[in-house]
């Protein structure tokens, strides 16, 4: 008997040794696939990094040719979709936060769930079905616009959650004080909250600079400098992504190197936001 | 001055409840217009074609089938594979890991869901569809050669590709929601397991069997992903719109379609076609997500009755 008992330990032992370190190698297999994915990239992308890369417009295989185009078509679209989606997600996210306990609050916080799970190749076909067949053309606005769609919701959630951290006692404290509502959300809840909402805010940026899909239909792509937004516009990602699939070796190398650029943005934001808010470290 | 704040109150509230209305009124807009420009498809095929198997534009021949089949086949790749190793993971962050290797780590996974889809992609074409086709496919044919699945000409361009680089491209949202749901196991159930002698093995079991339908929520939640998973796929399935035994052989999935085709659809039926398509990748990943969330708000609203202790 105290034999088979110490087998049945043994076992249990060793059962618990191969698990555990099975998990443990699970995680470290993952950080090494992403190490080796940036790495890859730094590696291929300063290859074929230089100035005038940064600044030229394509041109075509053979003569050169760079990103300068893509680079500020992305930044246009960027800002233009941050300018519409920030202040209707912040809004909508302070709507759930402060008055969305009833029925209706319940719904809008399925439907920006719902939402944030679409994925965005659908909101690329929505902006083209309401934005570019009306106007007739592919522009930079149609591109903002769908990429302002993308980050409604997720703005709105991260708004919603941040709210909720303030301590009810702060609000209770400027109510007790005669304040109405809107003077404390307003003027005490908002500020106490500014610092989580930005992050939510950066971290949205970041995310739909890396947007490929919804642009591709809406605000299509451009050869040239274009500061008109009725017209199509580059972007940094669809010009990745139209590199990556050419035939050509210079262009797959134009691909890595601005690989390197979109991609050593979105990990800086990142990890600075990471820092900043010391949140995890 | 209580009427400048009855006023105020209620132009502020006004303010809130349009910005919320406004994404409601975003998908009932999408659920519109693709219903409406995708009746001319829907009139004209009917259900035939949803089960239709050829797929040429040109001569106006729209069979949704291998899409069909190639969005559940590749997501179900993507699942079979990132689903063991995000549970090792989460399981590792919450239940071994202390703090300090646990936070570095959670945050690397993280960074793994900032990286674009398109960056993806570029990788997988030049890295990983090489992998495939040198290594990895050959020691699958090599060992596991008898199965119809691994059996077919080896280009690294295919079903299988395109499933391995979903399943990396879901692991970090799977891994964070079933992290989050074993945090919300009370402490308690692990002090009484370790308590009767369990070792820490037989403890993470009884934390998991607690947490199950949180975990299926993450499960699902990862599925919906894959189904929606775009440039990364279209750019190594090969877009081919044919049905195989074979996952080394290319195929094509809904998302990947529309982005391939959408931009060059002139013709009014092809349009619609394609619209029809991306009405039924709205639903299917709309029901997926749905179900997905009532699997995981079980889980959270314990969570806030029993806060951990």
């Amino acid at each position: 008997m105290a034999n088979l008992n110490l087998t049945v330990n043994r076992r249990r032992k060793i059962t618990n040794g191969i698990m555990t370190t099975l998990t443990a190698a699970c995680a470290v297999f993952a950080v090494i696939v992403l190490l080796s994915i940036i790495f890859y990239i730094a590696a291929r992308g300063t290859a074929a990094l230089n100035f005038q890369f940064l600044v030229d417009t394509p041109k075509p295989v053979g003569e050169g040719g760079g990103i300068g185009n893509a680079i500020l078509g992305s930044a246009i679209m960027t800002i233009l979709a941050s300018a519409i989606g920030l202040p209707i997600g912040i809004a909508a996210g302070v709507y759930l936060a402060e008055l969305g306990n009833g029925w209706y609050g319940k719904i809008i916080r399925f439907v920006a769930d719902t939402l944030i799970g679409v994925p965005s190749i659908i909101i690329g076909i929505f902006v083209y079905a309401t934005f570019v067949m009306p106007m007739g053309r592919q522009s930079g606005l149609a591109g903002a616009v769908a990429l302002a769609l993308i980050m409604i919701p997720i703005v709105a959630r991260t708004t919603e959650e941040m709210i909720r951290l303030v301590p009810v006692s702060m609000r209770e404290a400027a109510l007790a004080l005669g304040a109405p509502q809107w003077r404390v959300s307003w003027d005490i809840v908002l500020p106490a909250a500014s610092a989580g909402i930005a992050t939510g805010a950066i971290l949205a940026i970041a995310r739909i600079t890396g947007e490929t899909a919804p642009l591709l239909f809406t605000a299509l792509n451009s050869r040239f400098y274009n500061f008109y937004l009725d017209q199509p516009m580059a972007s940094l990602t669809v010009q990745i992504f139209n590199y990556a699939t050419g035939p050509f070796e210079v262009e797959h190398q134009m691909a890595w190197a601005a690989t390197l650029i979109l991609v050593g943005l979105i990990l800086l934001i990142n990890i600075l936001v990471r820092f900043l808010t010391k949140k995890r470290f | 001055m209580p009427q400048t704040g009855a006023a105020g109150d209620k132009i502020f509230r006004l303010i809130l409840l349009s910005a919320a209305t406004i994404l409601l009124l975003i998908i009932v807009g999408i659920l519109l217009m693709m219903v409406q420009n995708a009746l001319p498809s829907i009139e004209r095929f009917g259900l035939g074609f949803l089960t239709g198997r050829e797929w040429k534009a040109a001569q106006n021949e729209f069979g949704a089938l291998p899409f069909i089949y190639g969005t559940i086949v590749s997501s179900i790749i993507a699942v079979v594979l990132a689903v063991p190793l995000s549970l090792g993971i989460a399981i590792f962050l919450v239940e071994q890991a202390s703090p300090k290797i646990a936070r570095p780590i959670s945050f690397l996974i993280e960074l793994l869901a900032a990286i674009p889809s398109v960056v993806y992609g570029l990788w997988a074409i030049f890295v990983l569809a090489p992998f495939v086709r040198n290594h990895l496919g050959v020691f699958l044919q090599n060992y596991f050669g008898w199965l119809p699945i691994f059996q077919g000409r080896l280009t690294g361009i295919g079903m299988f590709t395109a499933g391995l680089v979903m399943a990396l491209m879901i692991l970090p949202i799977v891994t964070a929601v079933v992290r989050d749901v074993l945090e919300t196991v009370p402490q308690a159930q692990r002090e009484a397991a370790l308590a009767l002698g369990a070792t820490q093995w037989e403890t993470t079991r009884v934390v998991l069997g607690n947490a199950a339908s949180g975990i299926a929520g993450a499960i699902v939640l990862g599925l919906g992903r894959a189904i929606g998973e775009t440039m990364a796929v279209t750019m190594v399935i090969g877009n081919s719109p044919r049905i195989s035994a074979s996952l080394f052989e290319p195929a094509n999935t809904i998302a990947s379609l529309l982005a391939a085709n959408f931009a060059e659809a002139t013709d009014e039926i092809y349009l619609s076609a394609l619209i029809e398509m991306g009405l039924v990748l709205f639903l299917v990943t709309f029901i997926v997500n749905a179900l997905a969330k009532l699997l995981i708000i079980g889980v959270t609203n314990r969570a806030n009755n029993t806060r951990r202790a």
